[in-house]
């Protein structure tokens, strides 16, 4: 059925995911990158549910949106801090600790 | 389009029923919560500084009720076997509970450590208390999650309380950097966490462990990709959180940036939680399918031994060699859940409970003389400490000597344990390889003890540190130093009562009856 390409389509909203998290540079950017992999996993999980009739994936699919929710809020905090204490939210610059 | 699906699964569907929730299976969970709610409604009413630390003692208050609340769940599984409540979502059983206390434990003493190191650097208040109760909550989740909705929302509820932790230190840019690094790795891990959940979802028709158990156990499936690449995310996602390598990068710049005693919830609590979550997951529900990801775990435990060991001792900040050393630990509590036998989830659990004591000591002794600014971490800072403060140091050999697992503490019978457990599972080579590394590692803190007691460290000057204050061990930082040491020496000379309580503890998936 339809199955393949939902899945597919959340292969691909999760990569540009992940490389946006890996190649960008911007706090908030990568924050958004991280919200993509999130709604990439919301996909699967209602693809999924639609394909066995059963609800569990759609229900599960609403706790990821709420925690979704609760990450950005903590993560824009954190990020907020950091632009409060060195006037940038450039990520590549937060080098004070090497690991 | 999706709206049109969801319509299609729409129409088949019976109206929802609400399951029967058993709010005795969930006390220790809502102890957790209620008292985190309490202490927070309290802290905005009372005065935020005060001489008595109302705050931690409260913190302890309800870590000792958790406990409390486990005692009569542990004699109701002891007489009637393990159950689970709440539409099967929460399993309550030995190995719920043990580790229900061990997270308990962990945040007494982080809370005793956190007291005085709030009143030093002037950040008074009753919120890091409250995050990591709320955090401590969302492990114990991980640690009886039936389902595997309810073992990412523990998850979750546990990451980002740690988050905010990490930047407690508001002025410090430090602090804001490992919160900054942690979030964001963090939250990539669990989103790959998560997408592992919706592929084994999608392989077999069910977020329930105990169905997914059941389902693995009967069926044979045609094609295993999705169930396979599942394992995979799911995997990285624990690596993360118990920090072994090769997902281990975000730990040493972590511990290092953030507070102290914060580090010493990090690396016990949360550590605990993320084993627990690990071994109910692959060892309990993912059983039949063993071969498969054995060897990967295999490889984790031996990277996290050899990298652990061998990058710590190429370090001069004890925060850091700690750090390194606690991807070491991770390897070496990996290698009882590889075995993934009745022994290695024995020994696993018997290694976190001795860790945790041992850990949380040794960031409580890094808490102390880190000293105001929380920034006297180096090596140098440590040289002729026994001359200067002979107890604090002592306590601080104490610990290390038993991370590095010298006979008659913990840690020996710890690491014991778990090297028993892999040459029964017939691991040779990892044994070896754990062996090795402990002896590595035994070099890392067998440095710092010299540097204490000799004064002379990297051969560099041996100046008697003249000039240094003495550093102000606060009392409630002194009772947690104490309880652990007493815990870490007594658990190595009197093992029996908790090698017989963690061979009660192994998880078992149950059905519910209701």
């Amino acid at each position: 059925m339809l199955l393949n390409q939902f899945l597919l389509l959340g292969a691909v909203l999760f990569s540009v995911g992940v490389y946006g998290v890996i190649a960008r540079r911007n706090g908030v950017a990568v924050l958004m990158s991280i919200e993509l992999i999130l709604n990439a996993v919301n996909i699967n999980l209602i693809a999924f549910s639609a394909m066995d009739g059963a609800i569990a994936g759609q229900v599960f699919a609403l706790f990821v949106i709420a925690i979704a929710a609760a990450e950005v809020g903590v993560g824009l905090a954190i990020v907020l801090v950091i632009y409060r204490n060195r006037r940038s939210i450039d990520l590549d610059e937060v080098d004070l600790m090497r690991g | 389009m999706t709206l049109g699906l969801l319509a299609q699964a729409g129409d088949g569907v019976a109206p929802i029923d609400t399951p029967g929730v058993a709010w005795s299976a969930l006390s220790p969970i809502l102890v957790l919560i209620g008292g985190a709610i309490v202490l927070l409604v309290v802290g905005a009413l009372a005065p935020r500084r005060s001489r008595i630390g109302w705050h931690a003692m409260l913190t302890v208050a309800v870590a000792g009720g958790t406990i409390a609340a486990v005692v009569p769940l542990w004699d109701r599984v002891h007489d009637d076997g393990p159950y689970s409540a709440v539409a099967s979502a929460v399993g309550v059983d030995g190995f719920s509970l043990f580790v229900t206390v061990v997270i308990a434990v962990a945040v007494a003493i982080a809370a005793l450590l956190t007291d005085g190191y709030l009143r030093r650097e002037g950040l008074e208040g009753p919120e890091p208390y409250v995050l990591m109760l709320l955090s401590a909550a969302g492990a114990v989740m991980m640690a009886s999650a039936n389902d595997l909705i309810v073992m990412f929302l523990g998850l979750e509820i546990m990451s980002i309380a740690v988050y905010v932790l990490a930047g407690l230190h508001l002025r410090r840019r430090r602090s804001g950097e490992a919160a900054v690094k942690y979030f964001v790795l963090g939250s990539f891990s669990s989103a790959f966490f998560l997408y592992g959940v919706a592929l084994v979802y999608g392989a077999t028709g069910s977020t329930n462990l105990v169905r997914i158990a059941r389902f693995l156990a009967a069926n044979t499936l045609a094609d295993q990709g999705l169930l396979i690449a599942g394992f995979a995310l799911l995997l990285v996602g624990f690596g993360f959180k118990v920090a072994a390598v090769p997902f281990h990068s975000w730990t040493p710049d972590v511990y290092q940036g953030s507070p102290s005693p914060i580090v010493a919830f990090m690396a016990s609590g949360v550590k605990a939680g993320g084993f627990a979550g690990l071994l109910r997951v692959f060892v309990a529900t993912f059983g039949t399918y063993r071969l498969d990801w054995q060897p990967v775990v295999y490889g984790i435990a031996v990277l996290s031994l050899v990298v652990g060991a061998v990058l710590a001792v190429v370090q001069t900040d004890v925060k850091r060699m700690l750090a390194y050393s606690s991807i070491n630990h991770a390897g070496f509590i990996l290698i009882g859940v590889q075995a993934a036998t009745d022994e290695g989830v024995t020994a696993a659990l018997f290694y976190l409970a001795a860790y945790t004591f041992m850990v949380a000591g040794a960031f409580g002794v890094v808490t102390v003389v880190g000293r105001r600014g929380d920034g006297h971490h180096h090596l140098d800072d440590y040289q002729g400490l026994a001359r200067r403060q002979p107890l604090l140091a002592l306590v601080f050999a104490i610990f290390l000597l038993a991370q590095a697992g010298v006979p008659l503490t913990s840690g020996f019978l710890a690491k014991f344990y778990v090297v028993e457990a892999a040459i029964e599972a017939r691991s040779f080579w990892l044994a070896l390889v754990a062996m090795v590394s402990a002896v590595v590692s035994a070099f890392l803190y067998l440095r710092i003890v010299l540097v204490m007691y000799a004064g002379a460290g990297d051969g560099a000057d041996t100046d008697p540190a003249a000039g240094r204050p003495r550093l102000a061990v606060p009392a409630a930082a002194a009772i947690a130093l104490v309880v652990a040491v007493a815990a870490t020496i007594g658990i190595g000379l009197v093992p029996d009562p908790l090698t017989r309580t963690a061979r009660d503890a192994t998880p078992e998936l149950v059905a519910a009856s209701d």
